[in-house]
């Protein structure tokens, strides 16, 4: 199973098994990983499962779609050019070891 | 002096809402999460979309994991029923013969689907969708089912017989006003829905209702509607509504009108007892008057700001409202309340699926719907938290730029 690594704003990193096919939001809320809220489930209205992909793997994510990239706009923190909402990195083979860096806040 | 116990009724997204906020509001008194179904508390929502059509399964509708409760020290207490609340005695009464002492109450108990008063509603295979229960029974019956009569067409009904179409089920929608999804969207919204339904295979008629449900050995297997006609059917799914459950605040002695009446705190005529989500009615600047409202983001926000009430924060409610329905390829996005709007323009194209509807009352923008627009939605969001000030005429250009208009201070 694929190990993708939560960084918190303190710098607490938590590593979890996420299978392939779930994303790196629902790996979250099942684990109890605080700093994802998703408060919409999934359906990209709510913008509470933001996360700062590391730079270095960028690549390694999927591409954004245009409901996505319209919806960064409204994160509590910042939106930096490698943000991005976790319901939408649904986790491949290609993903094991990503990083994803947890915002101060989500709402 | 520092509440004790939170009594939280209702495990839906709301009580569950509340429970965890109250946590991260630094609350360390007891949480007493209590709700009527057996189930873990899930997310409404996918029973009338993903998890119907078997896209999802049971471990994507749980807001968390079970740990989670016992991490966070929120008791749940499941398939229990509260009777009464005691406000003398500063207790709940229990179903199942107990009682909760608690020093606040926070109702989050929802609203239950509106029964169809026909002859022959009692049939078996004439179904309701508002739980976890009733969604497995629907989902289980689909798979034999033909011909599916939808009775009311508001968004359960719609998003429904889209996924029943995408099934290749024969879809029959009855809607007794003329304008479908109309208690919540504008007439163009409305046709334009209407049109994709019937694009996509069912059969809509407006203006009709039911007379009476037919069929044989205790089974459905008609439907006659208020114009005479028999319709076959094989299930029927009634979605004409809610009725908030008002009556542990009514017995309670507490004001009630289409939902428990809370003011700007959100709280009802007994300080100590809160009313949030889908069963509270309201006073907000974002309609004329009060509102109750069934949504996701409604029963998040008012939970949270309860829980900051609870832990020492006390703020008014003024969030703006909004609320999504998908149906098959449409992605449908409100934000604000366009009901009792005098003018509505369209932004976008229509006929190519991509547009939105800005509504105003008085020269003032109040809600904007937004079909596979996702930028016009967020935008919308932005104007009514803070500038609503667009003329319909700018709204209406798309060489006009929203998103800096909404960046501007008012």
């Amino acid at each position: 199973m694929p190990n993708i690594t939560y960084v918190h704003p303190d710098g607490a990193r938590q590593v979890l098994d996420v299978p392939v096919g779930t994303s790196v939001m629902r790996g979250a809320i099942l684990n109890g990983i605080d700093g994802i809220v998703a408060e919409c489930g999934g359906e990209m209205m709510c913008a509470t499962c933001h996360v700062y992909v590391d730079e270095a793997q960028l690549n390694r994510t999927p591409l954004q779609s245009d409901d996505e990239k319209a919806m960064l706009e409204f994160t509590a923190s910042d939106r930096r050019p490698n943000s991005r909402l976790s319901c939408q990195l649904v986790v491949t083979p290609e993903m094991d070891g990503l990083v994803v860096h947890l915002p101060e806040t989500q709402v | 002096m520092t509440a004790e116990v939170v009594a939280i009724i209702g495990a839906g997204q709301a009580g569950f809402q509340t429970a965890s906020s109250l946590r991260q509001e630094g609350f360390s008194g007891r949480i007493m999460l209590i709700g009527d179904e057996p189930a873990l508390p899930y997310q409404r929502p996918p029973l009338s979309k993903s998890y119907l059509a078997g896209e999802s399964g049971l471990d994507d509708l749980w807001l968390r994991p079970e740990a989670f409760y016992e991490t966070q020290q929120i008791e749940l207490v499941i398939g229990e029923t509260v009777t009464a609340i005691d406000r003398p005695g500063r207790s709940l009464r229990l179903a199942s013969g107990g009682e909760i002492a608690c020093d606040h109450v926070v109702l989050a108990v929802g609203a239950r689907f509106r029964p169809l008063v026909v002859p022959g509603a009692e049939l078996d295979g004439v179904l309701p969708l508002r739980t976890l229960a009733d969604a497995d029974t629907l989902r289980e019956r689909m798979t034999e089912a033909h011909e599916v009569v939808v009775v009311g067409a508001g968004f359960i009904g719609l998003e429904f017989a889209a996924v029943a179409r995408a099934a290749g089920l024969a879809v029959n929608v009855l809607e007794v006003t003329n304008h479908p999804m109309g208690r919540v969207v504008s007439a163009q919204t409305s046709q334009f829905f209407t049109g994709a339904h019937i694009g996509w295979g069912s059969t809509i008629s407006l203006g009709t209702g039911v007379a009476r449900i037919l069929g044989a050995n205790r089974r459905v297997t008609a439907v006659e509607t208020s114009d005479g006609r028999v319709l076959p059917a094989d299930l029927v799914l009634v979605c004409i509504g809610v009725v908030p459950n008002a009556e542990l605040a009514r017995d309670a002695g507490l004001g009630v009108e289409n939902g428990v009446v809370v003011d700007e705190y959100l709280a009802t005529g007994a300080a100590e007892i809160a009313a949030i989500g889908d069963c509270a009615n309201f006073p907000t600047r974002f309609a004329s008057g009060r509102v109750r409202l069934e949504s996701v983001q409604n029963g998040v926000d008012q939970a949270r700001l309860v829980a900051a009430r609870i832990a020492g924060k006390p703020a008014p409610y003024d969030k703006v409202p909004w609320f999504w329905s998908d149906q098959a390829d449409l992605k449908l996005q409100i934000a604000g309340i366009t009901v009792g709007h005098d003018a509505a323009v369209v932004r976008g194209d229509p006929q190519g699926g991509s547009f939105s509807v800005f509504c105003f009352r008085d020269g003032r923008l109040i809600g904007v719907e937004s079909v596979n627009r996702p930028a016009d939605h967020i935008v919308a969001r932005r104007l009514l938290a803070g500038n609503p000030r667009l003329l319909p005429a700018q709204a209406a250009d798309e060489s006009f730029d929203l998103r800096a208009h909404a960046a501007r201070k008012p």
